[in-house]
């Protein structure tokens, strides 16, 4: 199965104390710095739409957004571009993409994401499609990723499988981390070790 | 770019139109061409606009990030490949999604969600045209988008480009107490008639058509389109006839004109094959050259009514009789909607203030006794995929999936069952749509200004963003007279936001002041939203962005303390007269400098410094590609279709298709002299050889007559079975047949400029 287009949200701690509004002007000067190594084209807001894509940082390869989906605050990681490598090489591209731009919205802005939840979403319904059978067929390379992800930590996985939604995996821990330690466990010395 | 792309390919689709299916296959072989480098790029251009593949702000690789212009170094530039002059390949764009009068049902409003999910920026836009626009959509992925529609019996076919836009009609037709009928099904038998008709194809300008049920609302907009027609009955020896009001020659754009009456009754039966033979004199008589000049109001202006009205007969006096004018006449009743649920009344019970405001606001009673239809305010004409599909549960819950978009950004849920709208109101509130105020001041219209769009001068989204959530918060305490009253915003002259037709109208300009950009918006007040759009608005002066607002604040106080019984917002701004007007803005015009208030030098919703440098090259115009142009593009692309073929062993397609491919070239180029030449393989071979192979014009200065013979040979030979060589043979055969069509069209078009070169050739 090809794992493409890996969307990776990590939720906000504390949304209240966030003022969306300013944000617009953080990811221009992102642009202005092009502040990551990636080519970054625009910024769209849609802080009017209830429950929406609240801020969005466009860019060619991925977007990133301080997403509202649902409700739940937090930065949205969208690969648009399609990655090399096995499932679990993907996976983690992706989410050191997601992690890395956490860090700078932490250190630089002051937010504080949770790092005991993650949600990971394959926005491709045809390559994946949202079935108990796709979950079966990922679920060791899933397991495989999340084990380095959380260093052997316990973890649950939650598939929901409406036939609706794009194939969307919900992960929770108890344990303790932080971005930073996560991006960590991701590290290629850490593959290595 | 989708790594799925090449899969939906392969995905086999029901569409209910499969010429839909086959256009996009066509589209995707002329991608590729492209990418080779086989097709000029602004022939590409134009063909994907008629795909409703648009460009979009900054896709010449440039953006102004406050400080300088940037580069932005997209992967294809590296290649130069580019898919329009001066737009960069991989630079994201919009696609425009056609939605005839627009009817939309749950399942499209599904697929809708999974595009805008999977493509663009999980937003979905309702446009002041009744379309769904997806934004930051990568070209090398519209074909894919578009397969996906067809299967749910949507086009974006002919949704740019200077072809017949989305036909429109008001979203009440066939519920609405004030119609004469419903509109739904002849707006429906004209947009799928017009779409990809020959005749359509050859405008210099968009063509935009209309429908109304009545001609007292504003809900059709009439006034301001290419053609409009309203619904009227008469009744003739005891008979009643059903007919349309007929304009022609309305636009809003820098230059607003108001349409004129070409028939005022124009007979049902009639309603296509005129629509068609306006379609022909437009092409044959409107400016090609000046793009400023070539809608059809400058034609109908320049020749006048009466003069326009009688080409129009003549033309329609020679056109052949086409069963599909009125076969869908039979039909007519067959698509009438019906309701889910049994009428009933609203009940007594007590009930929230919040509903009862969405119910003052955002129900529109219908004619059929018990039933309703709500407005869903969309702000700035925005949905998520998860408020899409939210949607389509309640039209299925609690109608039978009656769904239609609105000229005014918002969706209707028609046939609601008067006693369900107290849980379709919570229903709605739950995905935060259930919003109050449809139709009123705080359902401001707005194009896209400088948020995505290439000729957007000021940032009219975040203008209407900040005007409707000022408005909404006192909007419970303001005077009726002012609830009522439209504002719309359009981000350049060119008028996407409908500006002219609003009691407060807005469109972006800019001023200068020291070394400094200053966005600004022009003040246009008085429009008349409706009888049809029935008058236009007059601009008072250019105020700074950032004080719009009190702009608002200023021009409503006065009318509610000053306004004289039931007087209109038109006949206030009328009577007290634009000198007074521009004395109360005229403090607000004022610009301080730069350190006095670097506010003012930013646009809404926007902290860059405000520069008019990232204005494009706009593609509204679509470009200019003449009939013949196209023709041989269509040629180009078999013989490339005869050559895959080829490499997959399939000789008698390959030769079957290699020589379509220059019957095509040399029915083109027939039609250049004989445009009416009947699609007849025998007649076209007849043509060309008496018009260009005898005359020599087909002939090669080196080669004689040997192409025009590959022609009329394979012509000959067209039904026998094709060996493998014959196969390779014709595809060679093909291209050259195609070179010299070309080379002959450069001819034709040489010896129309100069005549004394045709009898040198």
């Amino acid at each position: 199965m090809n794992v493409q287009h890996l969307n990776i949200k990590f939720y906000i701690e504390n949304p209240e104390a966030v003022n969306l509004a300013d944000f617009a002007a953080v990811f221009n000067t992102w642009i202005q710095k092009q502040a990551l190594e990636e080519l970054l084209i625009d910024v769209a807001d849609y802080l009017h739409v209830h429950n929406g894509p609240g801020i969005m940082l466009i860019g060619h390869a991925a977007d990133y957004s301080l997403d509202n989906r649902a409700g739940r605050l937090g930065l949205l990681y969208n690969r648009k571009e399609p990655l090399d490598g096995t499932t679990q090489e993907k996976l983690a591209q992706a989410a050191r993409a997601a992690l890395t731009v956490a860090q700078i919205l932490d250190k630089e802005n002051g937010l504080k994401f949770n790092a005991r939840e993650v949600q990971l979403i394959v926005n491709d319904r045809l390559l994946v499609p949202n079935t108990a059978e796709t979950f079966a067929s990922l679920e060791s390379d899933l397991k495989a990723f999340f084990d380095r992800f959380y260093n052997g930590a316990e973890y649950t996985l939650a598939h929901h499988d409406d036939p609706r939604e794009r194939f969307t995996i919900n992960v929770n821990t108890d344990s303790n981390f932080n971005m930073e330690t996560l991006l960590e466990n991701l590290s290629v010395e850490a593959a290595h070790a | 770019m989708k790594a799925s792309n090449s899969l939906w390919r392969e995905q086999p689709i029901e569409s209910p139109f499969p010429e839909l299916v086959r256009e996009i296959e066509i589209y995707e072989t002329e991608i590729e061409l492209r990418k080779q480098g086989k097709m000029d790029e602004k022939l590409f251009a134009e063909t994907r606009l008629r795909r409703g593949a648009y460009g979009q702000r900054y896709d010449n690789g440039q953006r102004w990030d406050g400080k300088e212009t940037q580069i932005l170094p997209f992967p294809s530039s590296a290649t130069e490949l580019t898919k329009g002059v001066n737009t960069v390949w991989d630079a994201p764009g919009m696609q425009r999604i056609k939605v005839p009068f627009g009817g939309m049902n749950p399942q499209q409003l599904e697929v809708m969600a999974e595009l805008a999910e999977e493509y663009s920026d999980g937003i979905a836009h309702v446009t002041t045209r009744q379309d769904f626009q997806l934004h930051f959509v990568h070209v090398d992925d519209t074909p894919a988008l578009m397969r996906r529609l067809a299967a749910v019996g949507i086009t974006t076919r002919e949704a740019c480009g200077n072809s017949v836009r989305n036909v429109t009609a008001c979203p009440f037709s066939g519920v609405c107490s004030t119609e004469s009928f419903d509109v739904t099904p002849y707006a429906k038998g004209l947009a799928y008639f017009l779409l990809g008709h020959p005749d359509v194809q050859d405008f210099g300008r968009k063509f935009k058509v209309a429908f109304s049920g009545c001609k007292d609302e504003g809900c059709g907009l009439v006034n301001m389109h290419d053609m409009g027609v309203i619904a009227v009955k008469k009744t003739e020896n005891g008979v009643e006839k059903r007919g349309f009001e007929l304009y022609v020659g309305g636009g809003l754009g820098t230059v607003p004109h108001q349409a004129k009456l070409f028939d005022a009754f124009l007979p049902e039966e009639e309603l296509l094959p005129t629509a068609q033979a306006i379609s022909r004199v437009f092409a044959r008589l409107g400016e090609k050259k000046n793009r400023n000049r070539a809608r059809i109001k400058f034609l109908v202006a320049q020749l006048g009514i009466e003069e326009f009205k009688r080409l129009v007969l003549e033309e329609r006096a020679t056109l052949q009789q086409d069963p599909r004018w009125t076969a869908y006449l039979s039909e007519i009743h067959e698509s009438d909607e019906k309701p889910l649920r049994p009428s009933k009344p609203l009940t007594d019970t007590p009930r929230s203030e919040a509903f009862d405001r969405w119910y003052k606001t955002n129900i529109w009673h219908q004619k059929q006794e018990g039933y309703a239809t709500a407005t869903i305010t969309l702000p700035l004409g925005d949905i998520t995929a998860d408020q899409l599909r939210a949607v389509a549960d309640i039209s299925r819950q609690f109608t039978n999936g009656t769904i239609r978009t609105t000229v005014d950004q918002n969706i209707v849920l028609r046939w609601i069952s008067e006693a369900d709208l107290p849980e379709v109101y919570s229903a709605l509130e739950a995905i935060g749509l259930g919003q109050p105020g449809a139709g009123t001041i705080v359902d401001i219209t707005s194009c896209p200004g400088t948020d995505t769009c290439k000729l957007g001068i000021s940032a009219s989204r975040g203008l209407a963003g900040e005007l409707r959530q000022r408005l909404a918060e006192k909007s419970h305490a303001m005077d009726e007279a002012v609830q009522n009253l439209h504002i719309k915003v359009s981000g350049c002259f060119n008028s996407c936001g409908q500006h002219h037709v609003a009691d407060l109208g807005f469109y972006g300009v800019s001023r200068h002041s020291g070394n400094y950009t200053v966005p600004h918006f022009q003040v246009v007040l008085g429009g008349e939203w409706t009888h049809n759009a029935g008058s236009y608005g007059l601009a008072m002066g250019a105020v700074p962005a950032k004080r719009i607002p009190e702009v608002v604040e200023r021009l409503t106080g006065r009318y509610v303390s000053e306004r004289q019984k039931n007087e209109s917002f038109k006949a206030f701004i009328q009577r007290i007269g634009k000198v007074q007007v521009k004395n109360m803005l005229d403090d607000l015009t004022r610009i301080p400098s730069h350190d006095e208030d670097p506010t003012l030098y930013t646009d809404w919703g926007d902290n860059r410094e405000f520069t008019i440098g990232d204005i494009g090259v706009g593609e509204c115009a679509g470009e200019v590609v003449s009939h013949a142009e196209f023709g041989l593009a269509a040629a180009e692309r078999q013989v490339f279709e005869a050559q895959v073929f080829l490499d997959e062993n399939a000789y008698q397609k390959a030769g079957e298709t290699a020589y379509a491919s220059m019957f095509q070239a040399a029915k083109t180029l027939v039609e250049e002299q004989f445009f009416n030449v009947p699609n007849d393989r025998d007649r076209i071979a007849e043509e060309f050889r008496t018009r260009f192979y005898d005359t020599k014009l087909f002939w090669d200065e080196y080669a004689g007559g040997k192409f025009g013979h590959y022609y009329l040979r394979a012509h000959e030979k067209a039904n026998e079975p094709y060996t493998p060589e014959e196969a390779h043979r014709r595809v060679e055969e093909a291209q050259l047949v195609i070179e010299a069509a070309h080379s002959c069209y450069r001819k034709l078009l040489a010896a129309k400029s100069s005549p004394k070169q045709l009898s040198r050739i």
